[in-house]
């Protein structure tokens, strides 16, 4: 076996944690510029069964958090993104897309509204993004101000992370899926929020970077948690279905190909008022060309992204942009792009693996069903 | 052990005769980590020092496995279709890969000993 090539040459940035995540055994990879913890000793499958049975926690403090502020600011923001934010209510959080002009994704991002007098919403964007994502804001609105937050941000994920985030942060229980609120920790504000990107209930905790190792200590003192690494929050979050930047959304895609029309605001479909809205609505009309789908190999083996996709009958179909295997189903799993006609459940694909032919079923995501906390009351 | 000798790329060839028995390393199992699947050749192909040999799937990435010495393959670790983790748990014994009718026994020389790939990867 070779040893992959470490091309990296820019110095890594470190994260607030980073002693700690070596202390804990973790195997640190770099990752859109920074040394992340890939892996920690107990090994990505045991990470990702872990978060799903009880809490896994998460050091994603790599992502970009920002506070866009001013008067209008939300609906500012709503002539790059298509989602309604206008109608965001203090406190609540919205998944969207950062859109270029012709409707294909430059980022996702999650959008909060923060509470108090003055408008100002909270964004949260993927950390190989947020350098262009900050200077596309700026530009296009240049009469804000985007101010980012030198803050850590943790995700603890997993049925039992209310219960353990909660006997810290009195009342975090009460918060229901994509909610936020800010709590007083000591001396500093945590500011958290009811969301992730595993599909399981639980919560991402932006907190003060110089105060940020006292309080995952705590976290981790609880024995229902333990830390996961990037190979576990992939492996989760492709089970569940969630879309990668960089991998299944890219500036070629658009929110409705990639199967992200529910996030789509029902006002903005009828106003528009977003970049690509020719694109778009007629995808929402029509149905797009092609897919995001859930791809189940018929193979032992991963079938991985970049992988082409052709049908029973040899025509070029897609290709698939995640592939990997699923801890949790104990079966390879994929996602990947294919034409509409191959996008129902049941119809059947090819690729070739090392020369073997591998038949794939189109298959509805999410492979694990999501847990998000939405009170039934 | 005699007879056991590694390569650069942490692969293990155990000799015996003109028979080799070829794995991975502990230290390569611990570098792939949870170990998925392990694509074996067919027995009956003829292998290269070097030319790829098995591709073993951890849950994160493929990774090739080479030849550490040129052969046929005469017999794979069937027990591995079931329990790709082998691999992992017992790298050394259980875990192994494939059986070589080995070309050349000459060839070994040039793979490191015990001692010397130790020595090496302390240096990683």
């Amino acid at each position: 076996m070779t040893a992959e090539p470490n091309l990296q040459t820019a110095p890594l940035a470190h994260l607030p944690l980073d002693a700690l995540h070596r202390s804990l055994g973790a195997r640190m990879a770099p990752f859109a510029g920074y040394d992340m913890p890939v892996q920690y000793a107990s090994g990505i499958v045991s990470e990702t069964l872990h978060t799903r049975q009880k809490a896994g926690l998460f050091d994603v403090s790599h992502m970009g958090q920002a506070i866009l502020a001013g008067a209008g600011a939300a609906a500012a923001l709503e002539s790059l993104v298509p989602a309604d934010l206008v109608g965001l209510a203090p406190g609540h959080t919205r998944y969207t897309q950062l859109l270029n002009d012709k409707g294909g994704i430059l980022d996702d991002l999650m959008a909060t509204r923060l509470p108090g007098v003055e408008e100002r919403l909270l964004l949260v964007v993927n950390a190989a993004r947020k350098a262009q994502d900050y200077a596309f804001i700026r530009e296009r609105l240049p009469q804000f101000d985007l101010l980012p937050l030198n803050r850590a941000l943790i995700a603890l994920q997993g049925p039992r992370a209310a219960a353990v985030l909660g006997a810290l942060l009195p009342g975090v229980e009460d918060l229901s899926f994509m909610d936020w609120r800010a709590f007083e920790e000591g001396p500093t504000s945590v500011f958290v929020s009811r969301s992730g990107y595993t599909g399981e209930d639980g919560f991402e905790i932006s907190i003060r970077s110089e105060n940020a190792e006292t309080f995952v200590k705590a976290l981790l003192d609880n024995e229902d948690v333990q830390p996961a690494g990037l190979g576990a929050r992939d492996a989760l979050r492709l089970e569940a279905g969630l879309p990668l930047y960089g991998h299944d959304l890219d500036e070629t895609i658009d929110p409705v190909e990639a199967g992200l029309a529910w996030s789509i605001g029902k006002r903005r479909r009828a106003e528009g008022g977003f970049p690509g809205f020719a694109r778009i609505s007629a995808a929402l009309r029509d149905g797009p060309a092609r897919r995001r789908v859930g791809l189940l190999p018929q193979s032992k083996a991963p079938v991985r992204e970049g992988a082409m996709l052709v049908s029973t009958s040899g025509e070029l179909a897609g290709h698939v942009t995640s592939g990997g295997f699923s801890p949790t189903l104990q079966r390879a799993i994929a996602m990947g792009y294919v034409a509409s006609k191959h996008a129902n459940k049941g119809a059947q694909v090819v690729s070739e693996l090392r020369g073997n032919r591998v038949a794939l079923d189109v298959a509805p995501l999410p492979f694990v069903s999501h847990r998000y906390f939405k009170p039934t009351a | 052990m005699t007879g056991l000798r590694f390569t650069k790329d942490h692969e293990y060839l155990r000799l015996d005769g003109d028979a080799a028995v070829v794995g991975i390393t502990d230290y390569a199992q611990e570098q792939l980590g949870d170990i998925v699947f392990v694509d074996l050749p067919k027995v009956g192909k003829k292998v290269t020092k070097g030319s790829e040999l098995a591709v073993i799937e951890s849950v994160k990435a493929a990774s090739e496995v080479y030849a550490p010495i040129s052969g046929e393959v005469v017999e794979v670790n069937a027990a591995l279709g079931e329990k790709p983790a082998l691999v992992n748990e017992d790298p050394m014994q259980g875990g192994w890969l494939v059986k070589l009718k080995v070309d050349a026994p000459g060839e070994v020389e040039g793979l490191m000993d015990a001692d010397a790939y130790a020595s090496f990867v302390k240096t990683l």
